[in-house]
């Protein structure tokens, strides 16, 4: 049984409750009084197909499907307008981001939402070195569709990358190798271990 | 020994070759100015940003940020911690107030830390170098070191979001924070106090990921310092620096403008005021030419 069944399982007819013990700060989602104020503050705001103060109201009459596949969250910018001006004071980046988090790890995430994908790109660069490798980051962004489309993208922000070259704001270095913490093994095992701790805890709701 | 003394977490784009790595230089010579000692922590790592939540639940992001204080405990002992990139300083500061407040959290990152070896003691304040400067320094000593004022220069003082929200600088409110304004004319240039655009989103990390919408937000900014008259638009932030700077070609092909508005640091604001030249400034680093600046510098 996927981890997403056994949520379904456990919490049929109460996604409240699911959010609540799975999801980054979730236990707020009840206390929004609908105002709306955290809609009218995002920047991406007329880009969200539910903005968040809808997405807290369906979460609570339960519409799962649709708020765990919404691609609504991922429109967040972490720009924290919304925290600072609710009146109730409810994290709402954090639910957000945690929303995202939480439906990418149930495989609901619409395919081929370019934040999604480009989170777990970060994620993965990150990893590798233990610090972002920023210009395999953005080469990562270019051929993300493929080699010809890749090269296409390249010749197309040529200029863009050849003005941060001459800035020294890029280096060709970082294609070999490049910086990163010295002990790479031992960030990876503290991770891992969060990870395992974390892991654990969730399935553990889902049986 | 040096008047004022910080851990200092660099980031990644600080780092040599790396997109804010005139930022790390500027602040170097900044630093020296000012009489202030920064101690690299021991290999540091990424903090993860705000945009690794994609690929890292809470416990894994929050456990970054703890290796960073805890070697900063270790090795930099009963010294504050300061960040220069407000992406940075958020999710450091952010792990630390979940730390406080969960002590689930802290017993499961200590057991994650614990395979390294390392310990979280959730003791250090974790800060902004604008805090440094505000706060340690003060507006009045700052002014007392400018060499040369920044006579006739007319800056929109862009914030932006992180080091605005949630935390921001004390004392400051989130919808029109003045300390940038402040510092600017400390410095004797011109700020303006009707950049209205002054804590407006640039799209973050989505100008990667959704660069219309996030182009869209960067127009705006650029239109307003054109519209109030601005010689050079300065932050503190180097996602803000970077995406308000570099795409004004693409943002010019699109919209039919003619940007070609310079994007400083506030470090390089107080390099140039403190008589430093152009390179100490790193104004080499500028994609579009602080030509104005420049001027000043070469005086």
């Amino acid at each position: 049984m996927s981890t997403n069944t056994g949520m379904v399982e456990k919490y049929r007819n109460n996604f409240l409750k699911e959010v609540e013990a799975n999801v980054e700060e979730g236990e707020w989602v009840k206390m929004c009084m609908q105002c709306g104020v955290c809609a009218g503050s995002c920047p991406l705001g007329s880009h969200w197909a539910h903005p968040p103060q809808e997405i807290f109201m369906m979460i609570r009459a339960g519409k799962r499907d649709e708020v765990l596949t919404s691609d609504s969250m991922w429109m967040c910018t972490s720009c924290y307008n919304c925290i600072v001006r609710c009146p109730r004071e409810l994290p709402i980046t954090h639910i957000m981001h945690g929303l995202a988090n939480y439906a990418k790890r149930l495989g609901l995430t619409p395919k081929s939402q370019p934040t999604a994908w480009f989170s777990q790109v970060f994620w993965d660069n990150m990893m590798k070195k233990g610090r972002v490798n920023e210009l395999k980051l953005g080469l990562s962004l270019y051929f993300k569709d493929g080699l010809v489309s890749g090269i296409k993208e390249s010749i197309k922000h040529q200029k863009l990358g050849m003005n941060m070259m001459k800035a020294k704001r890029m280096s060709i270095a970082e294609l070999f190798g490049g910086h990163g913490v010295k002990d790479i093994s031992d960030l990876q095992k503290i991770i891992k271990k969060a990870e395992e701790i974390e892991n654990a805890r969730i399935e553990s709701y889902g049986k | 020994m040096a008047k004022y003394e910080y851990s200092y977490y660099p980031g990644c784009s600080s780092q040599k070759g790396a997109s804010s790595s005139n930022l790390s230089r500027s602040v170097e010579t900044m630093c020296e100015e000012l009489d202030v000692k920064l101690n690299v922590i021991p290999d540091w790592n990424c903090c993860s940003a705000s945009i690794g939540y994609g690929g890292g639940g809470v416990l894994p992001r929050m456990t970054l940020s703890a290796r960073n204080i805890a070697l900063s405990e270790k090795h930099n002992v009963g010294q504050d911690i300061v960040a220069t990139c407000a992406a940075c300083w958020l999710a450091t500061k952010e792990a630390q107030e979940r730390f406080d407040h969960d002590g689930d959290l802290m017993a499961d990152t200590n057991k994650a830390l614990a395979e390294a070896g390392l310990k979280l003691e959730n003791k250090t304040k974790i800060r902004h170098m604008v805090e440094v400067l505000i706060e340690d320094i003060g507006y009045e000593q700052i002014g007392s070191g400018v060499k040369r004022p920044l006579e006739g220069l007319k800056v929109a003082g862009y914030v932006g979001c992180q080091t605005n929200r949630p935390f921001g600088i004390d004392g400051e409110s989130f919808e029109n924070p003045m300390y940038l304004d402040k510092l600017v004319d400390t410095l004797g240039g011109e700020s303006i106090k009707t950049y209205e655009k002054k804590v407006q989103c640039c799209g973050g990390a989505l100008a990667f990921s959704e660069p219309v919408k996030s182009q869209e937000m960067i127009h705006g900014i650029i239109e307003s310092a054109y519209d109030n008259g601005a010689d050079v638009i300065a932050t503190p932030c180097p996602l803000c620096q970077a995406n308000v700077e570099i795409y004004q070609d693409e943002i010019n092909a699109k919209y039919g403008s003619k940007f070609n508005m310079p994007v400083v640091y506030y470090s390089q604001l107080i390099d140039v005021a403190y008589g430093r030249n152009a390179k100490d400034a790193s104004l080499d680093g500028q994609i579009i030419k602080a030509k104005k600046l420049e001027d000043i510098a070469g005086k």
